[in-house]
């Protein structure tokens, strides 16, 4: 088997231990949670960290909790947790879709949200979750806490706004009335990376029409949500050719590589299929949702 | 139509009362596996034992310029870092391979594939020998790569096998079959001929378990005990004596359990020689366990062959003769694990189920700076592609005359009344029922349901597809005339040993890998025998306990060994008979047998049982002149001919129009693989083989990128199927028994690796017939399904 | 670095290197072969325990991660002679050819039992699809799983080697195969 080069291992206690112990090892030190992108890279000795910090005693990250108008997520929360919870499923029915294809069950009873987020690999699922949903990511440092949106969070493939001596603590995302959302991915086999997949959140306004929509794409080349979306359709009523239209302006946003899963012209095919796809059932989600509303 | 009950095919199940032999029972191994009580290679630990680690090349074909060691060798934990170097003064830095080919055990010259063994440590513990391989210094002179065999036999392509005096090309072999002029005569007459490449992509078996082996050499009595993951352990044995010097009596080969085969743990490889090699430099057991990068980089693929197909018919779908010349890329040594007069293994019967007037094949072998290997992964020594081949065929021409593909095929069967059926390039099928077996699997999956179904979903621009295959297997090589492997004959040998108390143990040179041979051929003896199976236990897998065979691939453990079984059983039935009559002062010939006793014929209470007749054998009775005091006989079964498994199989799967992904819907298998022994065995090797074809149809290849980098290398990127991706399987049977085997059996081991790939792309295909698809390449990965719906299908490699 | 643990009901405590990967501590170290490695990316599930109850893939945990749980393996299904209904599937429908990936399987397949009595096909083909089974082509698993359901009293006896044939010789049944109702038999 592949083995990890040595390194030292700590286990923080609490967040604040942690971050002390960030500091202490300096860049050589890596936060350890799941470890299910982690471990395989040290394996192949692509990662060497000295110092490993185990953050997986941190229970008072592991929480999902309604505040107001928020769901407040804690970094430490599993996928099988996020995959199981009925109230976000309510809440954010793209999660569950997004959570029942990243990795597999056993993978998911380790790997965590905030681990997801941190590593931000492009074929990761959930950082397209967060930003179409708007959700903000609070970290923490010796600074204090600082409150990140998307956009300021993820700065690209592998790369956050999470310094070095920082911990990525919890991920908020605002509650919506009216409002539905949705995750498709193509795999070649259950378990793998997207070959390309696209969420989508609409928000309906009272009389039927879109009042606000965000739609992001995995492993398709962009990091951020697909720009003029909410633009072309605000106002108007769902229908298929403006799911074209978005799919369209998903697919000119694109800017895929070609690899094993796929060429170019595939993957672009996807960002606009996907994202006609999502609109379409995060459309039809959200006008359920507004009808349950005004039975309410 | 009639198809054949079970009960009244078997040829000794006449009395449904008998409690004993065929049929469905648990499986003997079991008990150790669920409680994780087997024994497998890298669960062994040696008193003492060392750990090895193989450093490889990074790069597919590069000079090797220096090899600095004294970093690693000074590792605290390291004991022994070998090079080329140290193996050459050893005269063993090459090995022979079982193509009448040498593979570098380690690099000397060249690097000639990404993944190449290049240095090999020893330390105490596998963490160290790892971090070991961090420490050698190696300097490449990194030279052109050559891994697109269409190009290997350009006058510019680099020759790879420089090193072999006056080579200056990368051909390895041309090997032809079958008559060029009467196909090209039938051709040039035929109503229709189509044509079409077909290329089966490199896979790999990746058996769950690895490859591995524990070395330990005793310098005091010079014994080398091996223990290995080693499909075929009194081969390796003849062969590490050949290869390593040591005489072959002081060599013990132990296979121990093995967690899945599929012909990857058939080759000598090079980890299992350096393990020796540790062991004898540190007088201490050395264990080496390949990862996972390791065994799909560097030891035996599958497949790799670029096939262009041609078909000749009447208009009205009488196909008539099958051409084909085929690239086969063998990578960077023809390590191909075949009998030796067969260099591209069975492909020749090409020819399929069909009564064919003339074929002509030709294939062409080329080296590449592709790890070495070819066949595995089930093939039954190339049927796999071979099957490929004229299964695909047959659905482009059904397209091109617009008939259905199962009319097609049954308009072309061979019939049964044709058997023994001698095709045009030199096989005997034994027997067949082809028709039987396909009106069964269209009945069971409701072909002409599914046929509206389709039709139904196509005009709401629904992709859903039907695919029909038929294979005919070719397996249990073989009659030692025709085959050997290295000059080795392809007999296997069976001992069989009846304790006083009755209870047996068969000893067996064939080794499983999960086939469940402990149970299977104590049901063959106790069938013969009379003795509950559960009273016979089965010894496999050590050369010190077992009698020489060639071990199991190919299908040919029940083919092969079951008849080694069978007539063992039987002779000491005989001699129990001589027993029995001494016992009860009568002569043999008046006896008559019955459910494991000896009776006298008219007086069936006047008997012996087999066990009352192992007391006496082992007793006081003074037995018979020319009878010795046990019950006991062997065997080497030389079998008279292969065997011809065959079988019917339909695919449904439905086709994403938006995205291109693949589900397969159902799949209906009916396999004839003779006499069945038990049925809940045959059934998981079933299910085990169409998974295999889900994978390769659907997503499994090792791909190289331009530079020679093996894209293939982890589970991340060779995709095998989970449950997610294959449905629960519909399995049907017929029973058509061989005429020549002892039992009638005839394998069944590969038969659904063969036969399903095949039906699944026909059935992709299928669906993507709106779209003018005739053909596409395997994987149909939803990538590669979109581009064929757009027109731009493309070959893999 | 100084670690404890509970494997089966046992508490352990041993000094190890941090690196060591929980698989190799469980075969290693603590001797249980019964857990099985197949990859290094945590692709193919072989090497899956129960951590607190949860198949985990016990090549990307660390022995040190898991200092302080309660550790699962294959040898901890069984109480003595008595197998835990999954095991006794698995024998009952064949759920198992190589063995290799069995151990994993089990576990999951009891982790899920615990959690959902009786899972459907789809729930049970779901849960396993992080584990590749290279043999059985997974309807057998699936068969084994439903059958444990079906059978949720523990097994005694079944499966002891030797000893269970010693004692009891019937654990072995032979059917009639012409009854066998999951193959699409023809008759003449």
């Amino acid at each position: 088997m592949q083995i990890p080069a040595p390194f030292d291992y700590v286990r923080a206690t609490t967040v604040d231990n942690a971050l002390e112990l960030l500091t202490r090892h300096g860049p050589d030190s890596r936060i350890i949670a799941g470890g299910h992108s982690l471990l395989p890279m040290m394996k192949l000795r692509l990662a060497r960290p000295e110092w490993l910090i185990d953050i997986n005693d941190l229970y008072e990250l592991d929480y999902i909790l309604r505040d107001g108008g928020e769901l407040r997520v804690g970094a430490l929360t599993r996928h099988t947790t996020l995959l199981e919870a009925d109230e976000i499923a309510e809440l954010f029915p793209i999660v569950r879709d997004a959570e029942q294809v990243i990795a597999d069950p056993v993978v998911r009873n380790r790997g965590t949200i905030g681990g997801s987020l941190c590593q931000a690999d492009p074929a990761e699922d959930l950082s397209t979750v967060c930003h179409v949903l708007g959700a903000v990511a609070v970290v923490r440092g010796p600074a204090g806490e600082r409150t990140l949106t998307m956009p300021e969070f993820h700065r690209g493939p592998y790369q956050t706004a999470v310094g070095q001596d920082e911990l990525l603590c919890e991920v908020r995302f605002p509650i919506r009335p009216r409002t539905g959302s949705a995750y498709e991915k193509v795999e070649r086999r259950a378990g793998d990376w997207a070959v390309g997949a696209a969420g989508a959140a609409v928000t309906l306004a009272e009389d039927g029409s879109i009042a606000d929509a965000a739609v992001g794409l995995t492993a398709l080349g962009l990091d951020q949500t697909v720009a003029g979306v909410a633009g072309l359709l605000r106002g108007k009523h769902p229908s298929e050719e403006l799911f074209a239209d978005a799919g369209r302006l998903a697919a000119e946003a694109s800017d895929p590589v070609a690899d094993q899963r796929g060429p170019v012209d595939y993957k672009r095919h996807l960002a606009d299929e996907l994202t006609r796809r999502v609109l379409r059932r995060a459309c039809a989600r959200a006008a359920q949702t507004a009808a349950q509303t005004q039975e309410g | 139509m009639t198809v054949i009950n079970e009960r009244e095919s078997n040829p000794a199940a006449g009395d449904p009362d008998r409690p004993i032999g065929y049929g469905r029972i648990q499986r003997k191994e079991d008990p150790r596996f669920v409680r994780g009580k087997g024994n497998y290679i890298d669960d062994l630990v040696l008193p003492g034992m060392l750990h090895g680690a193989i450093l490889r090349a990074p790069v597919a074909h590069a000079r090797l310029v220096s090899i600095d060691t004294t970093n690693a060798l000074s590792h605290p934990k390291v004991l022994a870092v070998i090079t080329g170097k140290d193996l050459e003064g050893l005269k063993l830095a090459w090995a022979p391979t079982l193509s009448a080919d040498v593979q570098a055990v380690l690099v000397t010259d060249k690097v000639r594939f990404q993944g190449q063994e290049v240095a090999f440590v020893v330390a105490e513990d596998r963490y160290a020998a790892r971090d070991a391989l961090e420490l050698i210094d190696v300097e490449y002179d990194v030279l052109p790569p050559l891994v697109d065999a269409r190009k290997a036999l350009d006058a510019d392509a680099p020759v790879i096998r420089d090193e072999i005096p006056g080579r200056t090309d990368n051909k390895i072999f041309d090997w032809e079959i079958g008559s060029a002029a009467e196909t090209d005569a039938v051709f040039a007459s035929a109503d229709v001929v189509v044509s079409q490449e077909v290329v089966y992509p490199r896979v790999h078996p990746a058996p769950m378990e690895t490859c591995g082996a524990v070395a330990d050499f005793d310098p005091v009595d010079g014994k080398l005990t091996l223990y290995e993951t080693t499909q075929a352990p009194h081969a390796h044995r003849t062969l590490f004596a050949i290869v390593a010097g040591i005489p072959e009596h002081k060599i013990r080969i132990v296979s121990p359990d093995i967690g899945g085969g599929f012909g990857n743990k058939v080759g000598i490889y090079p980890g299992y020689i350096l393990a020796v090699v540790g062991s004898i430099v540190t007088g201490r057991p050395v264990k080496w366990v390949e990862d996972r990068s390791e065994n799909l980089m560097s030891t035996s693929f599958a497949r790799d062959y670029i096939m262009q197909g041609e078909i000749a018919a009447t208009k009205d779908g009488k196909i008539l003769a099958l051409r084909t010349n085929v690239l086969a890329d063998h990578g960077a040594f023809n390590a191909t694990a075949q009998p030796t007069k067969n260099p591209a293994g069975f492909f020749s019967i090409f020819t399929g189920s069909y009564d064919l007037q003339a074929a002509y094949c030709k294939v062409t072998g080329v080296y590449t700076n592709k790890a070495p290997g070819g066949v595995a992964y089930a093939c039954s020594f190339r049927v796999t592609e071979a099957v490929y081949l004229v299964e695909r065929m047959v659905d482009v021409l059904a397209r091109k005359l617009e008939m259905d593909p199962a009319e097609l095929r049954l308009k072309n069967f061979i019939k049964p009344e044709q058997f023994p059926y001698a095709n045009k390039t030199g096989w005997v099928y034994d027997s067949g029922n082809y028709e039987a077996a396909m009106r069964l699997s269209m009945e069971l999956a409701g072909y002409e349901d599914l046929r509206r179904e389709q039709q139904e979903k196509r005009a709401k621009g629904e992709l859903m597809g039907i695919g029909v295959a038929f294979f005919t297997e070719v397996v249990g090589a073989g009659p030692r005339k025709h085959f050997n492997i290295v000059g080795l004959g392809m007999a296997d040998g069976a001992e069989l040993r009846v304790h006083p108390t009755g209870k047996a143990v068969v000893r067996l040179s064939v080794q499983s890998q999960g086939q469940g041979h402990e149970t299977t051929f104590a049901q063959i003896v106790a069938e013969e025998l009379g003795i509950p199976p559960e009273n016979i236990d089965v010894v496999h897998g050590d050369t010190d306990q077992t009698p020489f065979g060639l071990g199991t691939y190919g299908s040919r453990s029940t083919p092969v060994s079951g008849g080694a079984v069978a007539l063992v059983a039987r002779k000491v039935r005989e001699k129990a008979k001589l027993i029995a009559a001494a016992m009860l002062e009568t002569r043999p010939e008046d006896l008559e047998w019955e459910k494991g006793r000896w009776f006298v014929k008219g007086d069936p209470t006047a008997g012996k049982t087999i066990e009352d007749i192992a007391m006496a054998a082992h007793g006081t009775l003074t037995l018979p002149e020319g009878v010795d005091g046990n019950l006991d006989a062997e065997v080497t079964y030389d079998p008279p001919n292969l065997t011809f498994p065959f079988g019917a199989y339909i695919c449904v799967v439905d086709v994403d129009p938006g995205t291109g992904h693949v589900k397969v819907r159902r799949f209906i298998a009916v396999d004839d693989c003779g006499t069945r022994i038990n049925p809940m065995i045959i059934e998981g090797q079933v299910h085990g083989g169409l998974t295999d074809g889900v994978g390769m149809a659907l997503m499994e290849i090792i791909e190289f990128d331009a530079d020679g980098n093996n894209l293939g290398g982890s589970f991340m990127d060779y995709l095998i199927p989970t449950a997610m991706e294959v449905p629960d399987w519909e399995t049907g049977f017929t029973v058509t028994p061989s005429p020549h085997h002892p039992i009638g059996a005839k394998g069944i081991g590969e038969s659904a690796t063969v036969g399903s790939p095949p039906a699944i792309v026909n059935a992709v295909v299928d669906a993507l017939a709106p779209f003018g698809v005739v053909h596409m390449d395997m994987p149909c990965t939803p990538a590669r399904v979109w581009a064929a719906m757009q027109g731009r299908a493309r070959p893999p490699v | 670095m100084q670690i404890s643990m509970t494997v089966n009901g046992n508490e352990v405590s041993s000094e190890i290197e941090p690196r060591v990967l929980l698989v190799h501590y469980i075969r290693e170290v603590l001797g249980l072969t019964g857990t099985h490695w197949g990859c290094d990316t945590s692709n193919c599930g072989t090497c899956v325990v129960l951590m607190d109850g949860q198949p985990v893939k016990s090549c990307t945990v660390l022995a040190a991660m898991a200092a302080g749980h309660d550790i699962r393996t294959v040898e901890g299904l069984a109480t003595g002679a008595t197998l835990d209904p999954v095991q006794q599937g698995f024998m009952e429908e064949h759920g198992l050819q190589c063995g290799f990936c069995t151990p994993g399987m089990m576990l999951t397949a009891r982790a899920l039992l615990d959690k959902n009595p009786h899972p459907d096909a789809g729930e049970i083909r779901q849960a396993i699809s992080g584990q590749i089974c290279r043999c059985t082509g997974y309807a057998t698993i699936v068969r084994s799983v439903q059958w444990a359901a079906a059978h949720p009293a523990a097994v005694a006896g079944a499966g002891l080697e030797g000893a269970a044939e010693v004692l009891d010789g019937t654990d072995t049944v032979v059917e009639d195969v012409a009854t066998e109702t999951d193959d699409a038999e023809v008759k003449a």
